[in-house]
């Protein structure tokens, strides 16, 4: 704390962040807390596998070199972090911080360990309707691997008031890292709705990292970031009303503007009026930004109401596996044998493999990829254009197959060079509820 | 009157939950938000973006940043874990959004390109706190 302000910092935003700028916020001392978010949706999923196949594992594959590199500030400087890089495995995590800090005789550092976010059997007992499908779990289209629960930033504060400078969680939900310590340091009774709406606010400014000092926003001449090969990370100064001036390093890269902080504030928001944590609803609807200096921006407003009843749950279902081919055309004419390399091999792999794929798309990437049918027209054939097949199947030998298919265009249209391709499992990742009564956290220190 | 992109009065950023996309359009002055309000509609947006959304368009309005906020139903192939498509998260939708054409009155388009020749590539508009 300094001058009544909490520093808190964002030290990464999912699960394969660059830490050097978290490093460089540490070692400058610039914040009380420092959080990590590690995960996102299909992370949660990946960790599982990762465990179903070594239950020693499925925490972050970091955890050792993150710990071993962190630690030393918090032993030294009394910072402390919060993370759910336990990923599908916090207990897991929570040991490797353990013996990290006793190998380096880190005697100070107490690890906090919040579990419960597994819910799998939960799930199964209750059997709830899969928002993305309309029909009940069991019916998912494969085998379930993972079913974690959104849990808040409550079991984080324990850690923390039970005296853990480093807490290691599960699928905490990206804005009660956050949130988590400034419950803790001011004290805010949690359910003082309006309170942890605007902390919520200040929690989901940051919880993107970059995002909020330059990163996916630049776009010349209309959008312009100076020093976007070596962005900082944010910090937000909290003052104990709930509002913040949002700032990052002076000499690390990029900008904090009203600009970037709105840009921060309306990402993946639906109802700007309920946006929905294990902790609040929040409601930015008239949360106001305004310009203090040069890479300072006050946060002030919004507010909040009554927590969700249900928590959101992440599952994690076997689909099969994704097979990827490309191949690329250049020089005169490029565009239209592209284009015909596509017929041939929409045309190929329709007769030889239909009804043994789920899906199956056919690309000219720099053409119409990404957009598809609203791709604008620039009117001007590509210079360049590499041709994708992209299939799911249960079966890896089909995937396998229709990405040589893109392979074997060496001896398609005139000109096709530079095949890749690969397979890769088919790991997806359907929402659902519970009722909080089936989700129970438990805290340990370690 | 005069014909402008979005992308010369406007930010956007785009982000994904599971099918769901969302695109915030931010203008560049809050004292555009009206023009926005009246001439980027639902409609509008459902049909610049066609077939890549197959469910509904929603706008919201944050009142106190001045930004429109449009929610795009069954727009994500499946979601970022299910989609074939290269860019599963949709990170681009945004950006497609800054291709609208809007009309608005010629003062409006003189300042907003006004704006763009005066400002620097390499610091510029974005260096300053801004509103």
């Amino acid at each position: 704390m300094s001058n009544g302000e909490l520093r808190v910092g964002c030290g990464s935003a999912y699960g394969e962040d660059d830490l050097d700028p978290a490093y460089e916020l540490a070692a400058a001392g610039a914040v009380d807390y420092l959080c990590f978010d590690g995960l996102a949706e299909r992370t949660m999923a990946l960790a599982q596998a990762r465990r179903l196949d070594d239950p020693a594992r499925g925490y972050d594959v970091r955890m050792d070199a993150f710990a071993a590199r962190f630690l030393p500030f918090v032993e030294r400087d009394g910072l402390r972090i919060v993370t759910n890089m336990g990923a599908a495995n916090p207990r897991g995590g929570a040991a490797c911080v353990r013996k990290v800090a006793d190998r380096l005789g880190c005697t100070e550092v107490r690890v906090g360990l919040v579990e419960g976010d597994d819910v799998l059997d939960a799930l199964k007992q209750c059997n709830p309707v899969v928002w993305e499908t309309g029909q009940p779990v069991d019916q998912l289209p494969g085998e379930i691997v993972s079913a974690n629960a959104y849990i808040g930033a409550a079991p984080i504060v324990e850690a923390l008031e039970r005296g853990a400078n480093i807490v290691i969680a599960g699928r905490a939900a990206d804005p009660s890292l956050f949130l988590a310590p400034m419950i803790k340091e001011f004290g805010w009774r949690q359910d003082d709705w309006p309170l942890l709406g605007r902390g919520t606010m200040i929690a989901h400014v940051l919880e993107c990292g970059s995002h909020v000092t330059g990163g996916n926003f630049a776009d010349p001449p209309y959008r312009v970031v100076p020093g976007l090969d070596r962005l900082g990370m944010p910090i937000a100064h909290v003052r104990p009303d709930g509002s913040a001036v949002i700032t990052k390093l002076a000499d690390a890269g990029g900008v904090v503007t009203t600009d970037t902080v709105k840009c921060q504030l309306v990402y993946e928001v639906h109802d700007p009026r309920r946006y929905l944590t294990p902790d609040v609803v929040g409601d930015f609807d008239s949360v106001r930004v305004h310009g203090e200096g040069p890479d300072q921006v006050r946060v002030s407003g919004g507010t909040g109401h009554r927590r969700p009843d249900e928590l959101k749950v992440l599952v994690g279902v076997r689909e099969g596996f994704v097979g990827e081919g490309e191949v690329s055309f250049a020089g005169a004419g490029a565009h239209s044998r592209a284009q015909l390399c596509r017929e041939v091999l929409r045309a190929r792999v329709q007769r030889r493999y239909a009804g043994a794929y789920d899906e199956v798309r056919f690309d000219l990437i720099g053409v119409d990829s990404v957009l598809a049918g609203a791709s604008p027209d620039s009117g001007v054939p590509a210079a360049e254009v590499r041709v994708r097949v992209a299939a799911r199947s249960r079966d890896p030998e089909v995937a396998e197959a229709i990405a040589r298919e893109a392979e074997w265009q060496f001896f398609g249209p005139s000109g096709a060079g530079g095949v890749r391709r690969r397979v890769k499992e088919a790991l997806s990742v359907f929402s659902t509820t519970l009722p909080r009564s089936m989700v129970e956290t438990g805290v340990e220190i370690v | 009157m005069a014909t402008i992109t979005l992308r010369e009065i406007a930010f956007a950023r785009s982000g994904d939950k599971g099918d769901t996309s969302n695109i915030g359009l931010v203008p560049f002055d809050e004292d555009d938000f009206d023009l926005l309000a009246r001439e980027v509609s639902e409609v509008r947006v459902a049909h610049l973006f066609g077939e890549l959304v197959r469910g509904g368009v929603r706008r919201y309005e944050f009142a106190g940043i001045r930004a429109l906020n449009f929610v795009l139903e069954r727009a994500l192939s499946g979601g970022v874990s299910r989609s074939l498509n290269l860019d599963a998260h949709g990170k681009s939708w945004g950006n497609l959004l800054l291709t609208m054409e809007i009309t608005v009155p010629d003062e409006v388009a003189d300042r907003v390109r006004a704006l763009v020749r005066s400002s620097d590539l390499t610091g510029g508009a974005a260096g300053s706190t801004g509103g």
